[in-house]
């Protein structure tokens, strides 16, 4: 399992990074949340997939998974929510201001 | 803390009040009140003159940074003081001079004392220090206090130009020094000059000795302007000339000759020591009296005869340390001449090169130019300073009786032992040193000759000049009239001079020559009968008087030589293509695109990372412990990889958006067959949320281009972006498959009910282990959402505009 989510990661970053290297500045948004999916699968996978069961005392089980990494990534994934959503509202003001989304034409002024 | 700390503090209590004192006393110029304080410096140096005599050092320690072996440790031994009186005297006279030479009420003399005395007190610091990091402080201060010396008229264009070159040029000799230093401090312990020189014997061995000596002959060269970095003395001459007079003639350009002077006790004996010293010099000695012949400035003029002279004494303290060769026989006190001649021109020089710089600003003062080819005739208008110019430069030129002549001799006597030598090959080579000195004597003669007649002889041509000349003011006169009598005095009685001042600087030169008790031979003969020397002069007189009078038909014969041949090109050419690398390569890699800098962060990542996997044995795969894929998995994954490798294939917005959102469901999914519970609730919100968002605001966006954007595929945009995945797909198996230390979960599994009371672990480590994250992660999003209404809210001044029109 960890073999084919490894590559599953690899796909990710790898789309990622593509669309961050692109011009529009929106693909580039996606890019990044594709990017943060491709990180917390990576935390989850480096620590075993599938070894226990769900780490809920209740369940009464001999073998939990790890707790700790899903706890990394849930303040993961709320942090970067706000960044996204931080980084969104941003692209937006850019367009409705500059009137674009090309990031080849948002090159700040020559004489800077 | 001693007097003699007090002593070098001084100039600077009074550096820092200079500016007050020119404003509360404006009725008086402020030099008068500064003067007092120099002459009693000097007259407290002048004090101590018997003490050192007699072997007895000053020395007094204030500690300053213990730790680092730091201190503020003076000393004074022969060699200091006489730079301390050097200092101290010319000094006087120098601030005497300015008092008549700079007007109170059209300069800035508040701050021209300010700078001054802020040099003052830094050039004692350097003679008198003992710690070389001390050294190097007051070192680098005399660098600054020139700097602003030379800009004093900042208003002029050649000024700024002229403090940058010297501030460029000594600044990176004096880091060179300081470079020097903390190798001498790593092969000895020490920052002690002293104890290192009582440690030089064990030091030649060690392979930081070279380098060290090295740097520190580099920051020596460019401080005392010699060959090829004099280049920033004369156009240093756009300072007023009374700091011309005293910093680029008489102290100065000396503090490379007193570092070489100083570590002469621990690097003498070295062949590459005794061939740069003396080679260096006396290539500077010939190339600044050659070229200070077609120059027409009176003060280039005397800086290029500055740059000749500095190289002389370089190359005679060169040839000085052969002695320590010898060490031990009657040999090392024949070659040991050399020192003392060197130590004698020394003063020479500043005696005289002061006269003639405040001849210099007389004229200049007096008449509105500098250049000679201006001037003539001026000896009727105004006798006392042709009288002293005549002492000046016949003292340069090597005439009898003055003390010029007496050092020249010397130098001859010098170069003309060195062939005795049988070390550093100079059995073959000595004989250049007495034709190269001879011929730059020559050069010297006619220089000197030239300087004088042309501004004092000849025709009048006063109606080309600015103002009606005459003679100056007494009190401008004095200070040169002092030196000039100096001249002649040195000249008639040199011994005034050898068992006060020489003989102890020779000591401290050559501090393992002497047994205790013994002394040098310091006594100087102003007749010593028809020897070489007498006729090697007589020669310079000869060649000197032909060359004088052939010098018009020489000048343009030369002329193309001479204008080829300058390395201030060199220096404006390096500078500017250093400009225009720097430029031209900042332009190259800093595009303003952002993917140009993205692709080089993710190159990096990509090699850094493969070239550590790729070198370290640590790294390996390992698959056996691998949970396996059932069906189901394998759909989601399937599920997952299809639209994220769609999304940048789609060709509008909006289903590049929709694609992405997949992406987030299905990562949801496999928080569920991963069992976690809370990060595949978190995520399914978050993800509604954000494409909710995505979407709301890309149908609001008003009139938005064309929305289907045209795909272009990149093929270097891929590479890379292959690079990472592969490279991270990597960093996921090896991560996953070694494990070389137990997890910390199991405390958490154990204990989340025991300690926090609660079942679900993942939810209790959030707020209870690791509360701290949880709270933090609030700030962020409170951040976030402020951030995103000050956004919404902020009204840019184009939009206000068309707000207000609508």
């Amino acid at each position: 399992m960890e073999l084919y989510m490894s590559l599953a990661i690899g796909v990710l970053f790898t789309v990622g990074v593509y669309l961050v290297l692109t011009k529009s500045l929106l693909r580039i948004i996606l890019g990044t949340s594709l990017l943060t999916h491709g990180v917390h699968l990576l935390l989850l996978t480096m620590s075993r997939l599938k070894t226990g069961a769900a780490p809920l005392l209740g369940q009464e089980a001999d073998v939990y998974v790890d707790p700790l990494p899903q706890a990394l990534i849930l303040t993961s994934i709320v942090i970067s929510f706000g960044v996204t959503s931080f980084f969104f509202v941003l692209a937006y003001k850019a367009y409705q201001k500059l009137g674009t989304d090309d990031m080849e034409q948002l090159r700040g002024k020559e004489d800077e | 803390m001693s007097l003699l700390h007090l002593v070098i503090i001084l100039p600077f209590m009074f550096a820092v009040v200079s500016p007050f004192l020119h404003k509360m006393a404006q009725r008086i110029h402020t030099g008068w009140l500064i003067l007092p304080a120099s002459v009693f410096m000097f007259i407290y140096f002048l004090g101590r003159l018997p003490q050192v005599q007699d072997g007895e050092r000053v020395t007094s320690s204030v500690p300053w940074i213990p730790s680092l072996g730091v201190d503020f440790t003076v000393y004074l031994d022969g060699l200091g003081l006489l730079f301390a009186l050097l200092i101290t005297g010319i000094g006087s006279l120098v601030i005497l001079y300015s008092i008549f030479y700079m007007n109170k009420t059209k300069e800035a003399i508040g701050m021209f004392y300010l700078y001054l005395l802020l040099f003052m007190g830094a050039m004692l610091g350097v003679v008198l220090s003992d710690n070389l990091i001390v050294l190097y402080g007051f070192w680098e201060l005399t660098s600054i206090s020139s700097f602003l010396l030379i800009a004093f008229w900042y208003q002029r264009e050649k000024s700024r130009y002229g403090a940058l070159k010297s501030m460029l040029i000594t600044v990176f000799g004096g880091l060179a020094m300081l470079g020097g230093f903390v190798m001498l401090y790593l092969m000895t312990g020490t920052f002690s000059i002293r104890e290192i020189i009582g440690n030089a014997a064990s030091m030649t061995d060690h392979s930081l000795f070279v380098p060290a000596m090295l740097l520190v002959l580099l920051g020596a060269f460019t401080k005392s302007a010699q060959f090829p970095f004099h280049i920033w003395l004369p156009d240093a001459m756009e300072a007023p000339t009374p700091v011309s007079a005293y910093l680029h003639s008489a102290t100065m350009v000396k503090a490379g000759l007193y570092l070489v002077a100083r570590f002469s006790p621990v690097f003498a004996g070295e062949a590459g020591w005794f061939w740069l010293v003396s080679a260096t010099g006396i290539v500077t000695l010939t190339y600044g009296s050659y070229r200070a012949l077609k120059q027409t400035d009176l003060k280039s003029m005397l800086a290029f005869s500055t740059i000749s002279q500095l190289g002389l004494i370089m190359s005679l303290l060169g040839l000085g340390s052969a002695a320590a060769v010898y060490s031990g026989t009657s040999e090392s006190l024949f070659y040991v001449k050399a020192t003392m001649a060197g130590i004698f021109h020394l003063i020479n020089h500043a005696v005289f090169k002061g006269a003639l710089f405040m001849v210099a600003g007389i004229v200049d003062h007096e008449t509105g130019t500098r250049d000679i080819r201006k001037l003539g005739g001026l000896m009727s208008v105004m006798p006392v300073t042709f009288s002293i110019a005549v002492i000046g430069t016949f003292s340069m030129a090597g005439l009898p009786p003055f003390n010029g002549f007496l050092s020249k001799e010397m130098f001859f006597t010098a170069v003309l032992n060195i062939m005795e030598m049988d070390v550093f090959h100079m059995q073959f080579l000595g004989v250049i040193f007495p034709v190269i000195a001879w011929v730059a004597s020559i050069f010297t003669f006619v220089y000197s000759m030239l300087l004088l007649f042309k501004t004092f002889t000849g025709k009048k041509q006063f109606e080309k000049l600015e103002k009606k000349p005459h003679e100056a003011p007494l009190g401008m006169l004095l200070p040169p009239v002092v030196l000039a009598s100096l001249a002649v005095v040195f000249g008639l009685f040199p011994n005034l001079l050898s068992y006060t001042l020489i003989e102890p600087a020779m000591a401290a030169i050559h501090p393992t020559m002497l047994l205790p008790g013994q002394q040098f031979d310091a006594a100087i003969h102003i007749w010593h009968g028809w020897t070489t020397e007498i006729f090697m002069t007589i020669g310079v007189i000869a060649f000197g008087v032909v060359l004088f009078k052939l010098h018009h038909r020489l000048k343009v014969l030369n002329q193309p030589l001479f204008s080829g041949m300058t390395l201030n090109k060199t220096y404006d050419g390096g500078l500017s293509m250093l400009d225009r690398g720097a430029k031209g390569l900042t332009d190259r890699y800093m595009t303003g695109s952002i993917r140009h800098y993205l692709i080089y962060i993710f190159i990096f990542l990509i090699v850094s990372i493969a070239v550590t996997m790729g070198s370290s044995a640590n790294i390996r795969f390992d698959f056996s412990a691998f949970a396996p894929m059932s069906l189901y998995e394998a759909v989601i994954i399937f599920a997952l990889i299809v639209p994220v490798i769609a999304v940048p294939f789609a060709r509008s917005r909006m289903m590049a958006i929709i694609l992405t959102g997949t992406a987030g469901y299905m990562v949801t999914l496999f928080f569920v067959i991963f069992r976690a519970p809370d990060l595949a609730l978190t995520q399914m919100i978050v993800e509604t949320v954000s494409v909710t968002l995505f979407l709301l605001c890309f149908y609001h966006l008003p009139k938005l281009k064309k929305e289907i954007v045209a795909l272009r595929f990149k093929l270097s945009n891929f590479i890379i972006a292959l690079g990472v995945g592969v490279v991270m797909t990597l960093i996921a198996l090896s991560a996953s498959s070694s494990r070389s230390f137990e997890s910390i979960s199991k405390f958490f599994i154990e204990e989340s009910y025991n300690l926090a009371g609660g079942k679900n672990i993942v939810n209790v480590i959030l707020v209870d282990f690791r509360g701290f994250d949880t709270m933090l992660e609030i700030v962020v999003l409170g951040i976030a959402s402020y951030g995103i209404y000050a956004l919404i809210r902020l009204k840019l001044p184009g939009e206000q505009e068309s707000a207000g029109a609508g």
